[in-house]
């Protein structure tokens, strides 16, 4: 009963969706206030409604009701109960109910804080959202119901995928799916700016909380995603190249330069049509992601079942609303009232060189993701662009990016003084040059780790050295705290891009080695050593495992023990490697385990990762940084309008 | 500068830019791709040795010898053409008999395949899609468990 209530909540949210397009729509165009009210309450509701279906879905996961097609294949009555809840989304049907949910949530949100928002922008930002809703609800209930019923109940359900059987699977598509998805509320911002034909600073003071938002989650996301593919597959890379990956990338490197020109936008009114092109850019490699793991045309964890149907439909709405909204950017643009010109040696000046470098490294990732589906598609010739092909092109476009970061920081908006920039820097290029000399003659080898390490040390100084020298100028309290919480975001998110710099560097020093390990013999591997204890079995909820006793030893000292298991999902007659990690400082010792030999060997990865967690602490980091910016008074989500109508009342004294 | 200089500058840096970016694609594109075959389709095309491939296909049924140090050698098969492939290093879970895989790696100078990564599927359930294309190329496809014959 609770599952076709839901079933038909959706239904009704579609309904809502559609009245959400369109209503609002015409009463912008008629200019009747009330008929644009109407979008707030639908919204509302709509996610209301959502969520209700999404809480159905759930509860049938959670009683293990094996009479939906979705519960059988996905579950299993001895599942834990972290993954019947979070194998909602483990699979195509409810992953799409809940990119529909952030989806509908967005517009809730853009309801429910935009109080003070002109009534016809906020009507036409909404009617856009409420469209994408309506054609993804229209997805799931066409394509993709996962409400659908067996006649004939098995007593038992298939089980998850036990790759996705880990706690990284309750938090990485949510997060992911916040940032993601987060995107289409700047992207209905700027169709509805296109619509309106009236673009400013203020409608930049709107945009950029939400842009910064979906960016921080989108940041997260993308990290959880990196660090659980390195715990889980236990070979110890972070980062694949995969498609599905870069589909991630997409909009991380258009979004991130969507926040530094929303900000020349806010500060000066430059940039506007570059603007509103980049929070178009931003959802649409958003949506040209879903495309690419939903519709099957991958083969990847993420793509859980391919069905042409599907394709043909996501590919649809596709084409609909980036053609959409390119089409509108096209015709209107050109109407936008365009912004000033300005110095190039100057802050804007210099975040038009770091959206020039961005952009271009998000083309690269577009082209070396396509390029092969296109090449199939039209020759048959099947062909992989992997990790050569990005390290080649993105680190000549990275590296000159991050050795500006720090300069561009330290110019002033209107007119820089880059020789001045340059001297202020001196500390930390200093410091970036002393670190290349102690990681040379600490490691020798490779170059480009080194190269990367010192690059790492002068970014994470530069971001800050703006603050410092300021505290540095005496009354250092007063001035610290009449410094905008903005920026200190950007230096902690600058720093934070300097961390993952440097732990990305370090993996140039690790080392990793395949060995045949005898019981009770010390193997190397940097500067420990892993000896195997014991070998048993034990049986789990819903697998049963072998596992490996290993101490970690530095010299004749014990530092811990670790378990690498192998496990066997019985369900579904799959293995899994469980990795045994020790984390010492920022680093890791990472061990895998292979297969077992007659004579009592046993096969293990074993891998010594300095600075590892950095990779991921940084885009932390990164986040925090972006979160402290959100936080800034002046950013908050709504002040932008109250600003206004202070203008206003004071013009109208 | 001028108002048009300024403007010039600006679309002349991005040009700059844009046709490094140009560049450094297309060089990347020439040297860093690897083309994937079917066992069938390698010996059709007279692949030089040394050139990096991808393969796909099954696992031959009994030809899995393992060796000292972790060396490995099995015959990938897409039912019309056999090619050997040595190995050294750690197989995955999902790799078995009789099943799907798709190896990284060149071609030796005496026909077997030197492969520096093998690649099982995910789940049972399914194969890569490489390998059921290639086997569908040949005719061998016998269909996944959900997909009906056409």
């Amino acid at each position: 009963m609770i599952v076709e209530t839901g079933h038909f909540a959706l239904v009704l949210a579609l309904a809502l969706a559609l009245a959400q397009a369109i209503l609002p729509f015409v009463g912008a165009r008629l200019r009747d206030v009330s008929l644009m009210r109407v979008a707030r309450p639908v919204a509302v509701a709509q996610f209301l409604l959502v969520a209700f279906a999404y809480g159905a879905l759930t509860y049938a996961h959670v009683v293990s009701d094996f009479s939906l097609v979705n519960v059988i294949e996905n579950s299993h009555s001895l599942k834990p109960m972290i993954y019947k809840v979070s194998g909602v989304w483990g699979n195509h049907e409810g992953s799409m109910l809940l990119w529909v949910l952030v989806l509908v949530a967005c517009g809730a949100a853009i309801a429910l804080l935009s109080r003070s928002m002109p009534d016809l922008l906020r009507a036409d930002t909404l009617a856009v959202q409420g469209l994408m809703g309506a054609a993804f609800l229209a997805f799931i209930l066409l394509t993709s119901n996962p409400f659908a019923r067996v006649a004939d109940p098995p007593w038992q359900g298939r089980d998850l995928n036990p790759i996705l059987q880990d706690p990284g699977l309750a938090i990485h598509p949510p997060l992911l799916y916040l940032g993601y998805v987060g995107f289409s509320i700047v992207f209905s911002f700027a169709a509805a700016a296109l619509i309106g034909g009236r673009i400013d600073a203020a409608w930049a003071r709107f945009v950029r909380p939400w842009a910064l938002a979906a960016w921080i989650f989108l940041t997260l996301g993308i990290a959880m995603g990196s660090y659980w593919a390195y715990y889980t597959l236990g070979w110890g890379g972070f980062w694949f190249w995969d498609p599905v990956e870069n589909a991630s990338l997409m909009p991380w490197l258009a979004g991130t330069a969507l926040l530094h020109c929303a900000a020349v936008m806010e500060k000066r009114e430059a940039l506007k049509v570059w603007t509103i092109f980049l929070s178009i850019l931003a959802f649409s490699l958003s949506l040209l992601g879903t495309f690419l793991v939903r519709s099957g045309v991958l083969t990847s964890v993420h793509a859980f079942a391919s069905d042409p149907e599907r394709g043909v439909f996501i590919l649809a709405i596709l084409i609909f609303f980036i053609g959409g909204a390119l089409a509108l950017f096209a015709f209107r643009a050109s109407a936008l009232p365009t912004g000033g010109l300005f110095a190039p040696i100057s802050r804007e000046g210099a975040l038009v060189v770091n959206n020039l470098l961005l952009t271009t490294a998000c083309a690269t990732v577009v082209i070396g993701t396509l390029y092969p589906l296109a090449l199939e598609a039209l020759t048959g010739d099947k062909i992989s662009v992997g990790a050569p092909f990005f390290n080649t092109v993105l680190i000549p476009i990275a590296l000159p990016l991050i050795l500006l970061m720090p300069i561009g920081q330290m110019l002033a908006w209107k007119r820089g003084d880059l020789k001045a920039a340059l001297q202020r820097l001196r500390a930390a290029f200093a410091a970036g040059v002393v670190a290349l000399a102690a990681f040379g003659a600490l490691y020798g080898a490779p170059v480009l780790s080194i190269v990367s390490a010192g690059l790492a040390v002068y970014l994470v100084i530069g971001a800050f050295t703006d603050i410092a020298q300021r505290a540095t100028l005496g009354n250092a309290l007063a001035r610290l705290r009449g410094l905008p919480l903005s920026a200190w975001g950007t230096a902690v998110a600058h720093a934070g891009m300097g961390l993952t710099l440097l732990g990305l560097a370090a993996t140039g020093w690790g080392v990793e080695q395949i060995v045949a390990m005898k019981p009770g013999v010390a193997y190397e591997v940097g500067p420990y050593q892993i000896a195997i204890e014991d070998i048993a079995s034990r049986a789990g909820p819903n697998y049963a495992e072998t596992y490996a006793v290993m101490a970690l030893r530095k010299g004749a000292e014990t530092i811990a023990h670790i378990e690498p298991a192998k496990r066997f999902y019985q369900a579904r007659r799959m293995a899994r490697t469980e990795a045994g990690i020790v984390t010492l400082g920022f680093g890791q010792v990472y061990a895998a385990l292979g297969e077992q030999h007659e004579d009592g060997t046993l096969d293990a990865r074993l891998y010594y990762k300095p600075l590892v967690l950095l990779i991921w602490l940084g885009a932390v980091v990164m986040a925090l940084g972006g979160g402290l910016s959100l936080a800034d008074r002046r950013l908050r989500i709504g002040v932008a309008s109250r600003a206004r109508a202070a203008v206003q009342a004071q013009a109208a004294e | 500068m001028t108002r048009k200089g300024k403007r010039l500058a600006l679309i002349g840096g991005a040009l700059a830019v844009l046709a490094a970016a140009v560049g450094l694609v297309l060089f990347a594109l020439r040297d860093n791709i690897v083309f994937f075959f079917s066992p069938a389709e390698l010996a059709q095309k007279h692949v030089s040795p040394g050139t990096r491939l991808r393969i796909g296909g099954l696992v031959k049924e009994g030809t899995v010898a393992r060796g000292e140090d972790r060396n490995v050698a099995f015959t990938v098969t897409d039912k019309t053409a056999d090619l050997r492939v040595i190995y050294k290093g750690l197989l995955p879970d999902l790799f078995r008999e009789g099943q799907g895989v798709v190896v990284d790696g060149t071609l030796a100078a005496d026909g077997a395949f030197r492969a520096d990564s093998v690649l099982a599927k995910h789940d049972e359930r399914y194969m890569p899609r490489e390998v059921a294309d290639a086997l569908k190329k040949q005719g061998v496809w016998q269909g996944a468990a959900g997909e009906a014959k056409k």
